[in-house]
């Protein structure tokens, strides 16, 4: 068991033919992904890395069955490859692609209101791994190993740092899942705990979270109302510096939430053990 | 890109805003004839970051003399890591109200929100946390933008029931900065209405989302090079990397932006001050770190240098590799810990011990050699 995705899951990637599409379609097809094919607009009806290319998300969906994408197109096209895997019935979609404009997703965000069932990670994310099973994304499969403890996180490479501490403990993990770190995602801390809390294969849980909004202050709401999965939560940039702020208006909403000490606080009045650095996670877990 | 307030103000008047009449003033003499063509003018530090009027960046002139003496002191003067290049010289206005009026991104709402408040002038985050109700609020639908109505409750809301029309009517111009330019924040305050019932934009903050900047390139080739910031930002720049400078003397080199931010968190933990933050990227290739290293050598503070990478998918030989190569052609000779992880992290330590590089355990532990390794240099 996991969330989100199992070895049966039906995956197609959005950009296979581009340069990071390709590498990343290959690691996915290694470790044992169902993946069944891939998109690229005037490559439709060829073969690329071993599995059928199409035209269109409607297309794939037609004829694969496949009901998750991982996207890795440029992105200046990432929005609307986002909306069109969500249009065509795509439920669980994790955009890889760095560096899209802000205004785009929030576009984006609006749009998805209409499709309920689509769930979105990212943008800017590694993806979301279940260990010796199946991966939509770039976590290198090698950091994991297969067992119970849920991972969270806002970041890439702290992911992989985290991943690959737990898994040389022998903690394994059921499912890692990378939300991403733009200002403006999809699925939220709290959207990927709830679906842990349901998960009987998950017993233990770690939050990685960054400095900026309040998602991890949610997600300490939601743990403080009764979790069964113990938890630990680790918050990057507790000396990052103030950014150099210009206007009021990001003050206006945010007013003392969004700093380290204000999350750390929050998951500790939830009864969430913190870690102070990433050494500490393996430890304050077992 | 943060723009300055007289670029902010020309974007705003090219949006239809009405702005006072101004001047940018390069030297003390700019600003006097200035103040002789326009009559007593407010003279204000461009500096790209709020809090200027605090730190004496803003002074009223009312004859060409004392402009020239104000721009005198203005020029030139740091304002939060800023260097003051320009001033401008804006006709002082006659004021009746001063209106708050924002645009930002609500990172948790996922949407963009619209404020206004009756409340406006140098306190309104104060007005904001003792009373948020007077401050309005609209969530726009950002594929079609704020509605007239809407305009017209926000307003009413706000307590300016009376000004509706006209604020509508300026709030859809500011909000075109929205969809047309990318702006991440775009504000007004104050909006001032002046004694002849005029509305004006007072101030201007805009900003736009650098990952946008591809479809602004008019702005940034008009207003990008005048922004003079910390010299070590702007050569990082140049470069492509992702750096921020920081005031400690430890140089910290990351992949992954998370993965940076901890670092400098353990460094600060081992007693030691980060002196930047340098996200190099998932990929760590030798001439991406050789650009970092190269940028942070530049600053004389710097006494040494961490550098975190995990690798996923990179390999550990490469990177140290790479790393050996760039500390050999920049000369380097300040010491250099490694904490390198990921695949073929054995062979990777291998190369860095052979050319004399620290590689640490893990990164905490990392973090203190190098807080050591600087601290004796410092003692000796």
């Amino acid at each position: 068991m996991s969330i989100l995705l199992d070895a049966s899951t039906r995956v197609i990637v959005q950009g296979i033919t581009g340069r990071e599409g390709s590498f990343h379609a290959e690691q996915m097809k290694e470790m044992g992904t169902n993946l069944v094919g891939g998109t690229s607009p005037g490559k439709g009806g060829t073969t690329h890395v071993g599995v059928p290319i199409f035209n269109t998300v409607a297309e794939a969906v037609e004829t694969t069955g496949a009901t998750a994408s991982g996207i890795f197109v440029p992105p200046a096209f990432a929005p609307d490859a986002i909306m069109e895997a969500a249009a065509a019935g795509i439920t669980l979609i994790a955009c890889i692609t760095e560096g899209i404009p802000i205004q785009d997703m929030i576009r984006v965000k609006d749009f998805l209101r209409g499709y309920p069932s689509a769930r979105l990670l990212g943008a800017n994310c590694p993806g979301l791994i279940t260990p010796g099973a199946a991966k939509i994304g770039i976590i290198p499969q090698r950091i994991t190993r297969p067992g119970s403890v849920g991972l969270v996180s806002r970041s890439g490479t702290l992911t992989y740092e985290v991943g690959s501490a737990l898994s040389a403990a022998g903690m394994g993990q059921s499912t890692i899942v990378g939300i991403g770190g733009d200002p403006v995602l999809g699925m939220t801390f709290a959207d990927v705990i709830a679906l842990f809390e349901k998960d009987k294969a998950t017993d233990r849980l770690v939050v990685i979270g960054e400095i900026g909004g309040s998602d991890e202050e949610h997600a300490a709401e939601l743990l403080g109302r009764g979790t069964r999965l113990k938890t630990v939560a680790f918050i990057s940039g507790r000396t990052a510096p103030e950014g150099k702020r210009m206007g009021h208006a990001g003050a206006i909403i945010s007013g003392n939430r969004g700093t380290a000490k204000s999350k750390e606080e929050a998951f500790r009045r939830a009864g969430v053990a913190v870690a102070e650095t990433t050494d500490q996670i393996v430890g304050l877990l077992s | 890109m943060k723009l300055l307030e007289y670029q902010a103000k020309e974007v705003l008047a090219s949006l239809g805003i009405s702005i006072p009449p101004g001047r940018v003033a390069h030297t003390p003499d700019e600003a006097a004839a200035a103040c002789a063509s326009l009559g007593p003018v407010a003279v204000k530090a461009q500096v790209p970051v709020g809090g200027r009027g605090k730190a004496g960046g803003i002074k009223l002139a009312s004859t060409p003399d004392e402009a020239r003496r104000a721009a005198e002191q203005i020029i030139g003067m740091d304002i939060k890591g800023f260097k003051v290049p320009l001033v401008y010289c804006e006709a002082a206005l006659e004021i009746a109200r001063e209106i708050y009026l924002g645009v930002t991104v609500d990172r948790d709402a996922r949407a963009n929100i619209l404020m206004l408040s009756s409340k406006g002038g140098m306190d309104i985050e104060q007005v904001a946390s003792e009373s948020p109700e007077s401050i309005a609020r609209l969530y726009p639908n950002p594929w079609r933008g704020p509605l007239d109505f809407e305009l017209n409750a926000l307003a009413f809301n706000a307590g300016l029931g009376e000004l509706s029309r006209p604020l509508s009517v300026l709030i859809k111009k500011l909000y075109r900065a929205i969809p047309e330019l990318d702006a991440v924040t775009a504000e007004i305050n104050p909006l001032v209405v002046t004694r002849a019932n005029e509305i004006v934009a007072g101030d201007a903050k805009l900003e736009i989302d650098d990952n946008a900047m591809y479809r602004h390139r008019d702005l940034d080739e008009r207003y990008g090079a005048v922004i003079e910031g910390d010299p070590y930002e702007v050569e990082a720049k140049k470069r492509g990397l992702t750096y921020v400078s920081l005031d400690g003397d430890i140089g910290i080199i990351g992949n992954g932006a998370g993965l940076c931010m901890s670092t400098l968190d353990l460094v600060q933990r081992a007693g030691g001050r980060a002196a930047n933050f340098c996200d190099i990227g998932g990929g760590a290739r030798a001439e991406v770190v050789e650009n970092a290293l190269a940028v942070i050598l530049m600053n004389p503070r710097v006494k040494g240098v961490l550098m975190n990478v995990f690798g996923g998918i990179t390999r550990g030989d490469e990177v140290a590799k790479g790393l050996v190569t760039a500390r050999d052609n920049l000369k380097m000779k300040l010491p250099l810990v490694v904490r390198m992880s990921g695949t073929r992290e054995e062979e990777g330590r291998a190369i860095l011990k052979e050319n004399g590089i620290e590689p640490g355990a893990n990164a905490w532990e990392a973090a203190q050699k190098i807080v050591e390794l600087t601290g004796a240099k410092a003692r000796a």
